[in-house]
């Protein structure tokens, strides 16, 4: 059972209060007309999926509702953190750079 | 084959006190190269050395596993056998399967003990009805055996099932595939492993794959554990381990790695001679030839390599074999496992080639796996062998998730994905 803080309720709550929203931060293609078929579906559909630190989205269904990011390692299951989606997205794109 | 199993060769060995029966399989030194080599040696992968040998012609393969022989997928499932999809390609290709497992023990000369007891998928609302009845129709044009049933017609057949109207989700009826059933996991793993060997295929253990040697555009060979390996063709065959696989190829894949759970009871007297699944309430069971009662739900939601998962999923999961099988409330479970199982958007697998000539991927069977290894294994194996996709899998191409040409078995087939 993970134990996940909602950074909106900044309360440790267990994983069946919450419901996963998949990979956080899929850039859409900025003018979806203008790029190819290939481009947009890997957009759609394909993942990250990686095996190490992923940053996923995840729903506080049966609380505030409201989505966040959240930071964890897909082997152990440990949680380095959880952010709001903006505050997520900065540490996210430093990570990237 | 050298030492073939028969009701001769198990007296004379009984008479030699069972101490000279030869391995099943060689465990050879790897050589520097092959015509093909096969990543991952679970049920699949095992399938396609042992066809690319036999149909093929092509011996010089190896198979590379970086832990134990089926000790992944193949040995964490709940090891059921059907082809009842709704739509044609994808009953086509589990169909192909399911003619190959009617066969198999005779084809291996190894017993992978394929019982046949057919695969019940039980309806509990009227729009279950409504998709069964669709899909047992599809099923019948399509040369899949299907038969649609009453709660009466359950009931005789499985006496311990609760059709009453006390059940939160009452039972309306279901849909039957009697050439369904189950099959022993290990057995397929050791079978093909045997079949494979015995044709001249180097099975190796203990060699993890850590990379692979690209030179423009096309595959040249794998880095391991065990140094390099040259091929002109790779077949990785990774389950759930897909993604970093492609990812050492530059390539991304619609995969999804979740951990799927399932469970087993203490050993009990016979109680239930068929295999019981329920989309609805989300649970199917069957009961083992050791007389365990082998339980299976779905995949925990979040991403996870851990081959394990959350408690409260097999929570619901034993809520939901309760709410069928009442009786089944004080049987306590012996074990717990957890498997990564790589689900793709559609639910469907990709048996595809990819940009990287002599690159293939066979993955994305999600949780639904084991029942095609020796189709999985036949057409993967046609494809390398041919540099061209078989007729069956055509439509299990990487290219669908640019085309649009989804194959939607998600709840489409009315069964427990």
């Amino acid at each position: 059972m993970l134990v996940i803080t909602c950074p909106y309720c900044q309360e440790a709550r267990e994983e069946e209060e919450f419901s996963y929203a998949g990979e956080a931060y899929i850039a859409r293609p900025a003018v979806p007309e203008e790029v190819d078929d290939a481009t947009w579906g890997d957009y759609v559909f394909h993942r990250k999926n990686p095996r190490g630190w992923h940053w996923e989205q995840w729903q506080h269904v049966a609380g505030c509702r409201k989505v966040f990011a959240v930071k964890r390692h897909t082997v152990s299951y440990e949680i380095a953190g959880s952010w709001t989606l903006a505050d997520g997205k900065a540490l996210y794109l430093e990570e990237q750079a | 084959m050298a030492n073939r199993y028969s009701l001769w060769s198990l007296i004379k060995n009984g008479l030699k006190h069972h101490e000279s029966w030869q391995p099943a399989w060689k465990s050879p030194q790897p050589k520097k190269n092959y015509d093909v080599i096969i990543v991952g040696g679970g049920g699949h992968g095992l399938a396609t050395a042992y066809y690319l040998a036999k149909e093929h012609g092509i011996k010089n393969v190896a198979v590379l596993e970086k832990g134990y022989l089926g000790g992944g997928n193949t040995a964490r499932n709940t090891t059921i056998i059907r082809s009842n999809y709704l739509w044609d390609e994808a009953a086509h290709l589990y169909e192909h399967g399911l003619k190959l497992w009617e066969g198999l023990s005779q084809d291996l000369n190894f017993n992978v003990m394929f019982s046949q007891r057919g695969v019940m998928n039980v309806g509990h609302t009227l729009q279950d009805m409504r998709d069964i009845e669709r899909r047992a129709n599809a099923n019948l044009l399509n040369g899949v055996d299907a038969v649609v049933m009453t709660p009466q017609e359950i009931k005789d057949m499985v006496p311990l099932i609760d059709i009453s109207h006390r059940t939160r989700y009452p039972i309306m009826g279901a849909s039957f595939q009697p050439r369904g059933g189950v099959a022993r996991h290990d057995a397929v793993a050791w079978g093909f492993a045997r079949g494979a060997s015995e044709l001249g295929v180097d099975i190796i253990e203990q060699c993890e794959v850590t990379g692979l040697i690209i030179e423009g555009g096309r595959i040249k060979g794998v880095n391991t554990s065990r140094g390099d390996i040259m091929a002109d063709r790779v077949g990785c065959v990774a389950a759930g381990n897909s993604s970093v696989l492609a990812k050492m190829a530059g390539l991304r894949l619609p995969l999804e790695s979740h951990p799927l759970q399932a469970f087993v009871s203490e050993s009990m007297k016979p109680c239930i001679d068929t295999v019981v699944m329920s989309n609805a309430v989300h649970g199917y069971v069957s009961q083992s030839d050791k007389g365990e009662l082998v339980i299976g739900a779905g995949i925990d939601s979040y991403l996870g390599y851990g081959q394990r998962g959350s408690p409260h999923v097999i929570e619901h999961t034993a809520a939901a074999i309760i709410e069928m099988f009442p009786s089944f409330s004080r049987v306590r479970m012996n074990r717990q496992w957890g498997g990564i199982v790589d689900v793709s958007p559609d639910a469907c697998p990709i048996i595809s080639k990819t940009r990287i000539k002599g690159l293939y991927f066979n993955c994305g069977w999600g949780t639904g796996g084991f029942k095609a290894t020796p189709g999985s294994g036949n057409v993967f194996a046609h494809t390398i062998a041919h540099d061209d996709p078989h007729p069956l899998n055509r439509a299990f191409s990487l290219d669908r998730f640019a085309t649009g040409h989804l194959i939607d078995e998600h709840g489409a087939a009315a069964v427990a994905h």
